[in-house]
This record gives C-alpha cells, structure tokens and sequence, in this order.
C-alpha cells in the first residue's frame, strides 16, 4: 500500500490524453490503429492545434476515428480521402489537414487520388496505416500482402506470377517531386512508438510550411486477419514485414 | 530510495492483449485471471518493482493504463 502514496500530481508521468474520447474502441485486442490513433491525439494535444486540425477518416475499420480523437473529421468515399483532404486544405489554409488511410484504401482503390495529391505536393498529411490485408472484410489480399502470405483469398500463399508483386506506395511517393517528407515507421514498441510520434510532428509542421506532401507509413499489425495473437502478430510483423518494408527515413527535404 | 511507480488502469478499457506485458522492463505486468464486464483478462501489477516508466502506457492500444505515477516512496 505504500505505493499508492504516490498517486499525487505532481508525480503523474503519463496520462491519457483529453483529446481521445471516453468511448471504448472498436478495434481488435491489440490492434494498432488505437496506438496511432493515441499518437495523433498526443502530437495535436502537444502541438496545441486541436481547434485547427481536420481529419479525413477513411473506410475500413479506421471509419470510427471520428468517434476517438475530438477534433474536426470529415469521412471519404473508399480512397479519395487525399482528393478531400486537397480541397479542404485549399479552402482552409490555416488548417492542419491530414488524411488516415489503410493499405486497401490509398494503395489499391486510392492508388490515383493519392499519386496525384503528392505529385501536386498539396500540403497535407498523409497517414498511411499498412498491415498488409484487408482487415475489415475479412483478410483478403491487398496489393501490400507479402509473397507467399496466407489470407483468405490467397490460401496457398500470394505467388507473384498470379497475384503480382507487394506495392511499396511509400518508395512510390518518394520519387515524386512534391512530397517533401516520406518516412516509413512502427507502433509496436515504445521506442517505435517515440519515433512515429517525432515523425507526425514533423510533418504536421511540414504542413505549414509549404514545404509539399508529407507522407507515413506506418507498418502495422491485423492479428485478426492474420490469425496471430496480438503478440505473436508483433512478432511476425518483425520478422515477415520489416525485411520487405525497412523503416526509417526515405525522404526528407 | 529507488524510484518507484504505479498504474492506474481502466478496467473496463482494457482488452487483454497482452502488448503492455512484453513491454514491461521490470516484469510487473500480468494478465489477471479475473474477466471484466467484457470477458477479457484485464492487466494489473502482479509484483513489486514497477519503476513508472509508462512504457506500458505507450505501446497500449486502447489507452487503457490512463495514468502513470513515479516518484519516490
């Protein structure tokens, strides 16, 4: 009982931040996107820039964000979030504008709004969550999943001269001229975690630059669909996606 | 006296995934075999020794550790 003594104010060294609502979220045990969600809701609360931030919630099991992060949301048909977020940005320069998107969502139905949002260089955020499967609908392929991973509608594996090769959307965006900042980071870890949310705050600042498209990826987990417990899923994720997907900087001008 | 800490966490938030428990430096953390309203195994500090780190609160992806304490008994 001694410890309790210390639950005082001023020895609080973490709290939940007032920017993410009470309500208890949807997703799966273990599920990363509450993990980002946490780190957007700290980098604007850290920031100070809750009145100024609008979010672009996609479709996908992350559609619900507007429900977890108190700040201005609009929801996009399936991938033209980017197309939205241009227009709101143009219209409200003054604001923080970022899109969240899954890998079905920007790398296969958005392929388009997201190339031409970046090669426009608009000056957003683009929050790329890639777990490599459709997670909502039931663990289909999606152009992320890896050679040789199992999903529900690649049951043998994915082979490349039937299903094609992974996308890398973010060495994609990179070699475009109006992006600015393209960063590949993780959640999994808390010392991924510190560095995702230096990453975010990078480019929300970028955003107010005029500096172009920022753009993250963040490798993530669907212990669901991949049918892993949630710590086995971190694990596969380390040994299965990294490889193929390296983090780290890819762009940063 | 070393630093020590403590966690407060939501019960009801908390779905038991188990992340928070690997990430423990000190090992503190462990699922309980008690369920909440939800049936999940919620996490709690089973032994001494945690040192405030919120490491736990960090990588938790519902949020449900909501407060971290450290200081010195």
């Amino acid at each position: 009982m001694e410890r309790e003594k210390l639950i005082k104010e001023e020895n609080l060294a973490y709290r939940k931040t007032p920017l993410l609502t009470d309500a208890v979220m949807h997703y799966c045990p273990g599920c990363t996107h509450g993990t980002i969600h946490k780190m957007i809701a700290e980098v604007i609360e850290d920031m100070g820039i809750q009145e100024k931030t609008i979010g672009i919630s996609p479709v996908g099991c992350a559609v619900f964000a507007y429900n977890y992060i108190d700040i201005d949301w609009q929801q996009a048909a399936h991938g033209r979030a980017p197309a939205l977020a241009t227009a709101i940005k143009r219209l409200n320069p003054y604001k923080y504008v970022f899109t969240y998107q899954g890998d079905g969502d920007l790398a296969s139905i958005g392929t388009s709004e997201v190339i031409h949002a970046c090669n426009r260089g608009e000056n957003i955020v683009i929050i790329f969550i890639n777990n490599a499967i459709y997670g909502m609908t039931g663990g289909q392929m999606a152009p992320t999943t890896l050679l040789g991973q199992i999903t529900s509608t690649t049951p043998y594996g994915r082979r490349s001269d039937l299903n094609g090769f992974p996308l890398k959307m973010t060495e994609i965006v990179a070699k475009l001229d109006g992006t600015c900042y393209v960063t590949r980071q993780s959640a999994h870890t808390p010392l991924a975690v510190r560095k995702c949310k230096k990453a975010i705050r990078k480019a929300f600042e970028n955003s107010m630059l005029n500096k172009g498209t920022s753009f993250i990826e963040i490798v993530s987990t669907c212990n669901s669909g991949w049918k892993l417990s949630p710590v086995k899923a971190n694990k596969w994720m380390e040994e299965n996606m990294f490889p193929f997907y390296p983090l780290g900087d890819v762009k940063d001008r | 006296m070393a630093v020590e800490g403590i966690i407060i966490v939501d019960k009801e938030r908390c779905k038991g995934c188990g992340i928070c428990v690997i990430n423990c430096p000190t090992k503190t953390l462990s699922l309980s075999k008690e369920v909440n309203g939800k049936g999940y195994n919620y996490v709690y500090m089973a032994k001494e020794g945690c040192i405030g780190c919120a490491n736990c609160a960090v990588v938790c992806p519902d949020s449900a550790i909501v407060e971290v304490y450290r200081g010195r008994v």
